[in-house]
């Protein structure tokens, strides 16, 4: 494998390339530094017109009248829709990802403050917007559900009357592990510690908010989307399926997108809005929404409360785990799971750890608060079973008085149990986790920061070391066990060689910002020796792209990388037998030596695959039974998940004074398998941990009791600035994964899992003096405060 | 009401209402979309452009404020096919992912290296702290920066 990981500094050039994995410059960047980059409100087409949303002012209400006359009757208005309007066409209701329902536009209750009640479009952005004021909407206000802890309190207002026979507001019950065998650990254990662990309500915010440009052609009778969507073959379905339009007459278009993180994966009303409206009127529709619509009404994230309680020996040997969770699931359940795991992935709570027991129970309820849940790069609910796991072991040490390191170092799952069976099931397919954890020890030199640590103290200064040892299970399906509604996780690829032997992959994942251009270029090249800048990588468009699930949980590499390989490996296979006609050998006799296959024994005689193209695609002779072409495609059901890891050290500085935490050093060793471009996986690493220092000190979605939204602006809801972040130091061991072609794992999401526990844990430990052992995120200075006055509350 | 400026060296006359935001005058009218929006309450720095070379966020500022003044946008800043220092750092340093608080970032980094060729860490991170970036936790913009500087104090030096 070529690994060039550092190449001089100086001006790009894109074919000096080497062939294969390693650091390669991005082949996305020329356009996106030149402002070139295509966004989706960057389209504009003749005739366009603009869509905007009026949105609920409560929480819960009955909607008595609208009122549109007004509205209407402005000049630049073209048509103002209701729910009523839209459910005489059977449309006010659509599908969400988990099989529940969720409104267009709401018909008889608004059920979150947010939620879309009607729509305007209009001939621009800004008279569309002043025609909302002109819409006058009759609510009869009734008590929301606000405190999840009471929603399913008798006498609780009800949510969901929109479904039938419902009573009360639960949502799922969900349970996993072995309730009487845990019970039996702990009855025997010699400490047991036990903590109430909120995981506040978070949101991805990318920079780029969501929207759509929905174009419906009247002759041909095809609608072309171009949308903010993270998995545009699974929304042509579903548009499909809530349209009636045949899905051949669907073209969904994901161009450049502006940060994805979950976000964009579900489908939102305002979608569905502009394809009815560019239906109905017969010109192109765009809807984008301002950052409060994205903040106030589009996938949140977590919002579990959990109690967590760690069985273990007086000597640190921990021997099971066990947690009920209360997960809040908003107004309507739009959770982006697989449909057998409404708790995503929140079974490999187990960590990193070999135990002896497990069980988790989760129920999930309705309340009136935004849909979502599964947002903001969390590989399926891990982010929340990590920051449990992680959490819940510090307090053990905390209780043992014993060092984290050490208490982590002592239970780890060993090399040569794997692959090692969870006690909740899980198949964790390769690991070796020590090297990782003292890597990361090294790196961060953790025993004379401990020896800091105790003459800060004896100075009264408050400093905190955090460690956090996760390991994530991305990469879904396989089909068999995985599918959203209905549509198995796995994903297709397409090479074309073209005859002067440049290549065009074709792959059903669809990038946020994670490089997929140049990573499945470098995969591809690796494979059939043409250099990366001689493949160009289409991704985002159904018309153009095999079908496939998209991408999110951290599932390009694992499932699309692994196509992307192995379509190579097919495209290969084709063309030594074609090269085993040119050189008149048979195709045993054939070495292959990236970018060529030569005889045996002779490498004078060769042929390169760029000859072999040509060949294929020329007027020669071609071996029995070979058509003329040098193309493939294929579809890869990944034969079980990818479990990457990592050991994560930080160190925090918190005024005494103030209680303002400050992130001094963070240092993030990850084990992603094969690395394909260590200048991408370093990137996204390095925006994970920046997710994580911002939900463990500043983000929150938060509400008053009267069901308004408090974290609608980006004045509200902080987000990371330069100042609030260290400058990242990481590092890496490679373990690959056994089943996956070229051995890689996801990584996309592993530090926004790992590092959140990481800060938490570092903050905790600065405030040992004040026998704080756990208090809940954001850990805002008056957080800390409070914390260090010995009055910790939870944030909700 | 009509308005009259530079853009990009160019000047432009335009017919627009006068609450219309200078960011939506660069993107809607003139189809100068490499500057982009992303909050509704002057957070985000995506939309930040120069007026009379000054870093301005144009979501805040009226396009008829800009009247008579000179607008330079991220597409204004390669010169005849040569990138500037600052875009070529970006690439060089993996300073983007998304692209989308790029030409933003890259305004302010390069008015930011024509009062300062030589910043520290923190004077980055001080000038940029008024924009979000989601994607690359800012290492990489600080060390895209330093890319520049590094390249262009060796030009002056050749
Ligand atoms: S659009 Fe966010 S600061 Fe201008
Ligand atoms: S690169 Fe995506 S927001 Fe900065």
């Amino acid at each position: 494998m070529t690994a060039v990981e550092d190449r001089p500094a100086g001006f790009v050039d894109n074919d000096q390339k080497p062939v294969g994995y390693g650091r390669m410059l991005r082949k996305e960047d020329p356009r996106f530094i030149r402002g070139m980059g295509r966004y989706v409100d960057d389209i504009n087409l003749p005739g366009m017109l603009h869509l905007a949303i009026l949105r609920s002012p409560v929480a819960h209400a009955r909607i008595i009248s609208i009122d549109t006359r007004a509205a209407e009757a402005h000049p630049k208005v073209k048509a103002v829709v209701t729910g009523a309007i839209l459910a005489e066409k059977g449309l006010a209701w659509m599908p969400t990802l988990s099989n529940d329902v969720q409104a267009v536009l709401a018909t008889d209750k608004v059920r979150f403050q947010g939620q879309e009640v009607a729509f305007v479009v209009a001939e621009d952005r800004y008279a569309a917007r002043d025609a909302l004021e002109l819409i006058e909407v009759e609510y009869d206000i009734l008590d929301p559900v606000m405190d999840v802890r009471k929603a399913l309190e008798p006498g609780a207002p009800l949510i969901r009357d929109d479904l039938e026979g419902k009573k009360d507001n639960h949502c799922f019950d969900w349970e996993t592990g072995d309730a009487a065998a845990t019970e039996a650990v702990f009855a025997k254990a010699d400490v047991v510690v036990s903590e109430d662990i909120v995981y506040p309500r978070v949101h991805p915010a990318p920079m780029e908010t969501c929207g759509c440009v929905a174009d419906f052609e009247r002759v041909e009778g095809k609608l072309t989307l171009w949308t903010t969507s993270q998995a545009p073959h699974a929304h042509r379905t579903v548009y499909a399926l809530v349209s009636g339009l045949p899905e051949h007459k669907i073209r969904v278009i994901a161009p450049d997108i502006g940060g994805g993180f979950g976000n964009k994966v579900p489908i939102y009303p305002g979608y569905v809005c502009a394809i009815v409206a560019s239906l109905v009127i017969g010109k192109p529709v765009k809807w984008t929404e301002d950052r409060s619509e994205n903040l106030v009404s589009t996938g949140f994230a977590r919002d579990y409360i959990m109690r967590g309680e760690i069985a273990a020996t007086k000597d640190g040997k921990i021997l099971a785990i066990r947690t009920n969770v209360l997960a809040d699931h908003g107004a309507f359940n739009g959770t982006a799971a697989p449909i057998k795991y409404p708790a995503g992935f929140f079974g490999v709570f187990t960590g990193s750890y070999d135990l002896e027991a497990a069980y988790c129970k989760m129920t999930a309820v309705y309340t009136n608060k935004a849909p979502g849940g599964v947002a903001y790069a969390c590989s399926f609910r891990i982010t929340e079973a990590v920051y449990l796991v992680e959490r819940i072991v510090d307090c053990l040490a905390y209780q043992l008085d014993m060092d984290p390191a050490e208490l982590r170092l002592k239970n780890f799952i060993q090399p040569d149990q794997f692959p090692y069976t969870s006690k909740t099931g899980w198949v964790y397919d390769s690991g070796d986790y020590e090297p990782a954890m003292r890597l990361a020890m090294d790196m961060i030199g953790y025993d004379e920061l401990r020896k800091e640590q105790a003459e800060k103290r004896a100075k009264g200064e408050l400093m905190g070391i955090g460690i956090s040892f996760f390991t994530e299970a991305v990469g879904a399906g396989p089909r068999k066990d995985m599918d959203i509604l209905g549509l198995g996780m796995a994903d297709g690829s397409e090479l074309r060689i073209h005859p002067t032997g440049k290549a065009v992959l074709r792959v059903s994942c669809m990038s946020q910002g994670q490089g997929h251009e140049t990573t499945y270029a470098q995969i591809v090249a690796e494979e059939i020796g043409i250099p990366p800048a001689d493949i160009q990588v289409v991704n985002g468009d159904t018309d153009n792209t095999p079908f496939g699930l998209g991408t999110y949980g951290s599932r390009s590499t694992p499932v699309s990388g692994a196509a992307a390989a192995l379509v190579a490996r097919k495209v290969r296979d084709k063309a030594q037998i074609i090269a085993s006609g040119m050189l008149e050998v048979s195709v045993a006799d054939l070495e292959w030596d990236k970018g060529s296959f030569h005889v045996k024994g002779d490498p004078s005689k060769s042929v390169t695959i760029q000859a072999i193209a040509m060949r294929a695609h020329g007027a020669g002779d071609l071996p029995e039974g070979i058509e003329g072409g040098l193309e493939a495609q294929i579809c890869y059901n990944p034969s079980n998940l990818t479990y990457p890891f990592g050991a994560y050290i930080c160190v925090v500085d918190v005024d005494p004074g103030t209680a303002q935490v400050k992130v001094r050093r963070f240092v993030a060793v990850d084990d992603c398998g094969t690395r394909i471009n260590p200048m991408i996986i370093e990137g996204q690493v390095h925006g994970g941990l920046t997710d994580g220092v911002g939900m463990a000190l500043m983000e929150m979605i938060s509400f008053d009791e009267d069901g308004n939204c408090l974290s609608g602006s980006l004045m509200d809801y902080l987000i990371p600035t330069a100042l609030e972040v260290p400058e990242w130091e990481t590092g890496y061991t490679v373990t690959p994964s056994p089943h996956h072609p070229i051995g890689a794992k996801g990584v996309g999401e592993s530090a926004t899992v790992g590092s959140p526990p990481c800060v938490v844990n570092a903050v905790m430990d600065a405030l040992k003096p004040f026998k704080v052992r756990h208090a809940d995120m954001p850990l805002t200075p008056s957080r800390v405060w409070e914390a260090m006055q010995g009055r910790t509350r939870p944030p909700i | 009401m009509q308005v009259s400026m530079t853009v990009n060296g160019a000047p432009v006359t335009e017919e627009i209402e006068g609450r219309m935001l200078l960011v939506h005058f660069l993107r809607d009218q003139l189809r100068l979309t490499g500057t982009h929006w992303g909050c509704d309450t002057s957070n985000c720095g995506t939309c930040v452009v120069w007026m009379d070379g000054e870093p301005v966020k144009s979501c805040t500022v009226l396009a008829a404020m800009a009247g008579g003044r000179e607008v330079r946008t991220v597409e204004g800043l390669e010169q005849d096919g040569v990138l500037d220092p600052v875009q070529q750092g970006f690439m060089e340093c993996h300073g983007l992912q998304c692209g989308f608080c790029t030409p933003g970032m890259i305004m302010t980094a390069r008015a930011l290296l024509d009062r300062n060729p030589d910043p520290s860490d923190g004077e980055i991170r001080e000038a940029i702290s008024g924009q979000i970036c989601r994607c690359t936790g800012y290492t990489t913009i600080v060390r895209s920066v330093k890319w520049a500087a590094a390249y262009e104090a060796a030009q002056v030096t050749s």
